[in-house]
């Protein structure tokens, strides 16, 4: 299972690069989200797999028996997740503003500030 | 009491809620932030002095026991960084006060600075690397802000090569994050240098370490991943860019420092190796850029480059003396830089103009800016005895030292060209006649004068007294170098 | 070209939306106090109500939600953030870190009530999630519609 998502993970990587590399800006936006999604996989993945076993308790016991997934990594992707929101959000409203201001979708356009 | 700690975050998320309540009104909005800023200055001058003491102040945030919880850890150079960016953070505000439009303070100018500051300490004071990654984001999605601000074109095509490689590094840090935990288990700093001594795999290790070199080396904008910087740093207003010129790429450099330092130092042959490499090319690339150049702001940004390779030289040679340079190389070139910006500004305000080709006559017209202009334009190319010149000192004797030639050469040779942009800039904006173009001269804010040269008085202040200063940078060399000590304050003594 | 989301007329989104939007508030206030020990919490739960306070932007526009919300959604956001700031102080009296959970039990008609400042934590952390949310909405809404 584990080389399964690290392969899915390479492609995810491989996709979201290839995105950014293109010359328009909404695909750089969709390059950006498969990005952070690829990351999150990351984390997931490399802090173990374990399937079926949820961390919850009840209320009664204190300590999580043997086996049951590492919630600090799901804790971490949530972070993360809250994050990457707040970001596209604004890279989104940034592409919109962009696109309104220079009058187009290429990135070619936009290298007035490289010279 | 350790909650000291956590007043140099407190303050500024508090200062940037309060001042987005008060929207309505930029004149409370300006008064509460000269406040907030004067109180973090005081806030986080009483922490060094506090950690001068004691040499370390560890907070366990919300009685969580490290390395479970999340750990705030001051020891000198996390508090020599925050004082100084109390400094920056007060001279900008009042910089701000009568230089930022009204319409950039209607839609947040203020809140987003103090956000700003918040992440910027956050990441200073953290001990645990996920809550960096946190603080880097709430710096960013700030200055992503800051940066828009105006909307104009170049504005908006600067932002969107920020925002896109620095969303990139930011995946890269995440990843990293990702399987150093997976390995280890555990992303507390203090906690990680003990438990990375054991792991056998050092090829593993050494792969996650350059995806941290690489991310931060994105953000402090060394070579090869700086291209980023000059395309975007002199498009926002002189405010803006002086406070990112200041402080944004040092806390890149400082997350180095601090991984570098602390956590991957089990294979120094090969992560140093690259850093000095690294440190080489970036000061090369950022001067012969510079040189190219006859935008003020533009030949400005890439300084900050060529400086950030000085800083890097300094923690690849990795000595006690060549780290006590880049302490003294960081705190010295943020004062100094956000300076030249400031007052990039002012002439701005004189000329109407940016273009080295189109201005003039400076020096006869308002020879206290000039004098003002020399007195960080010659620190940065290291003229004693001003405060660069013993940063540049420090550096390349410990280059000529540990008998790394060719760097310490490239070292001297790019000195000799810092000189030569800041003579370009001497010669063309203040010596040279005025251009007849030129209309009528306007008055000077006087709180667009008053930062600067409180900020050229403090440069002279390290240069002329520079032996408190070189002092304090070799105690925090040491104190970096022995990372035991700092495992111990973290967790407590037990191993 | 028509850019945005300008008001829609059909009468099935406007009958729909005008019985959701009360509820949808109902179940965010439920899941902000269900965050307390169940899963659930601020963050969520401020979600679910930007959820409903776009959706009646979508359908009647930003002008009749920003009389329907009567505040600024800036507002919102900044009281959220000085809500939870706030949470963080109480430790301090007592010595601890900041952070440090207080707790106070209450009883009253006979049933135990425990207020804590997690729970004032949580209510900045949900009014800050309905204030960014509907900012951003508002700021996009409002500039599509006037670039017509």
């Amino acid at each position: 299972m584990s080389a399964l998502m690290a392969v899915a993970i390479g492609i995810l990587f491989a996709a979201s690069i290839y995105m950014m590399l293109r010359r328009s800006i909404v695909k750089l936006v969709m390059g950006l989200i498969l990005l952070s999604n690829a990351a999150n996989l990351v984390i997931f993945t490399s802090a173990g797999l374990t399937s079926g076993a949820p961390p919850l308790l009840d209320a009664a016991t204190k300590q999580p028996p043997a086996g049951v997934a590492d919630p600090l990594a799901q804790a971490l992707i949530l972070t993360a997740i809250v994050i990457a929101f707040g970001v596209l959000a604004f890279s989104v409203v940034l592409i919109h503003r962009a696109n309104e201001v220079v009058q187009t979708d290429d990135l070619d356009q936009m290298k007035e500030t490289d010279q | 009491m350790n909650n000291l700690v956590f007043l140099p975050i407190l303050i500024p998320l508090l200062a940037g809620a309060i001042t987005l309540a008060l929207w309505r009104s930029s004149k409370w909005q300006k008064r509460v932030s000269v406040f907030a800023t004067l109180l973090y200055l005081t806030a986080s001058a009483t922490l060094a002095w506090q950690v001068s003491q004691q040499g370390y102040i560890v907070l366990q945030v919300g009685g969580w026991q490290a390395p479970f919880g999340i750990s705030l850890v001051a020891d000198y150079l996390a508090s020599i960084m925050v004082v100084v960016t109390g400094i920056v953070a007060f001279t900008a505000v009042l910089y701000s006060l009568v230089t930022t439009p009204n319409t950039h303070i209607k839609f947040g100018y203020f809140p987003l600075l103090h956000i700003l500051l918040a992440g910027v300490s956050g990441a200073f004071l953290t001990g645990d690397l996920f809550n960096l990654f946190v603080w880097f984001e709430v710096m960013l999605l700030a200055s992503f802000g800051l940066l828009t601000l105006g909307g104009e074109r170049a504005q908006m095509e600067g932002a969107i090569k920020y925002v896109t490689i620095n969303l990139f590094s930011s995946a890269l840090f995440l990843s990293a994050i990702g399987i150093l935990y997976g390995t280890v288990g555990t992303l507390n700093m203090a906690d990680l240098a003990v438990k990375l001594q054991d792991v056998e795999q050092q090829g593993l290790l050494n792969a996650i370490a350059l995806m941290f070199m690489v991310s931060f080396s994105i953000k402090a904008g060394a070579f090869p991943f700086f291209f980023w910087l000059p395309a975007s740093y002199h498009t926002p207003i002189i405010a803006v860019s002086a406070v990112f010129a200041g402080l944004l790429t040092k806390v890149g450099v400082y997350a180095l420092y601090r991984v570098f330092g602390l956590i991957f130092i089990g294979d120094i042959n090969f992560t140093h190796q690259i850093l000095l490499w690294m440190g080489v090319f970036t000061m090369l690339s950022g001067v012969l850029g510079a040189a190219s150049q006859f935008e003020i702001r533009r030949i400005l940004s890439f300084h900050i480059i060529s400086q950030i390779g000085y800083m890097i030289l300094a923690l690849a040679i990795f000595t006690p003396l060549a780290i006590a340079g880049g302490v003294f190389y960081l705190f010295h070139h943020i004062i100094v830089k956000t300076n030249l910006f400031l007052i990039s500004g002012m002439t701005h305000l004189l000329q109407n103009t940016y273009q080295l080709k189109s201005m003039g006559g400076l020096y006869r017209e308002r020879p206290f800016l000039a004098a003002l202009f020399l007195i960080p334009a010659m620190s940065l190319a290291g003229l004693p005895p001003l405060s660069g010149f013993f940063a540049k000192y420090l550096v390349i004797e410990a280059g000529i030292v540990s008998q790394q030639w060719l760097a310490t050469g490239v070292a001297l040779f790019v000195g000799l060209l810092t000189l030569y942009s800041m003579i370009k800039i001497w010669a063309e904006a203040f010596w040279k006649a005025k251009p007849e173009t030129l209309s009528e001269t306007v008055k000077l804010p006087l709180w667009g004068v008053v930062p600067i040269a409180l900020m050229a008085i403090m440069t002279l202040i390290i240069g002329f007294a520079a032996e408190p200063f070189i002092l304090l940078s070799q105690a925090t060399a040491e104190q970096l170098l022995n990372p035991q000590s700092y495992i111990n304050a973290v967790l407590g003594g037990q191993p | 070209m028509k850019q945005g989301f300008a008001p829609s007329s059909g009468l099935i989104m406007r009958t729909a939306t005008v019985v959701i939007l009360p509820l949808q508030l109902l179940f965010s206030v439920f899941l902000l106090l269900r965050g307390h020990n169940e899963p659930g919490g601020g963050f969520i739960g401020g979600l679910v109500a930007a959820g409903a306070f776009s959706l009646y932007l979508i359908v009647f526009g930003a002008k009749a939600s920003r009389r329907l919300l009567k505040v600024d959604p800036k507002d919102i956001l900044a009281w959220g953030l000085i809500f939870g700031l706030i949470a963080t102080l109480p430790a301090l009296l007592f010595g601890q870190s900041f952070f440090t959970a207080q707790w106070l039990s209450l009883d009253l008609f006979g049933t135990t009530i425990k207020l804590s400042t997690v729970l004032v934590f949580d209510i900045g952390v949900y009014l800050a999630v309905i204030g960014t949310i509907t900012t951003m909405f508002f700021a996009l809404s409002e500039r599509l519609i006037g670039s017509q």
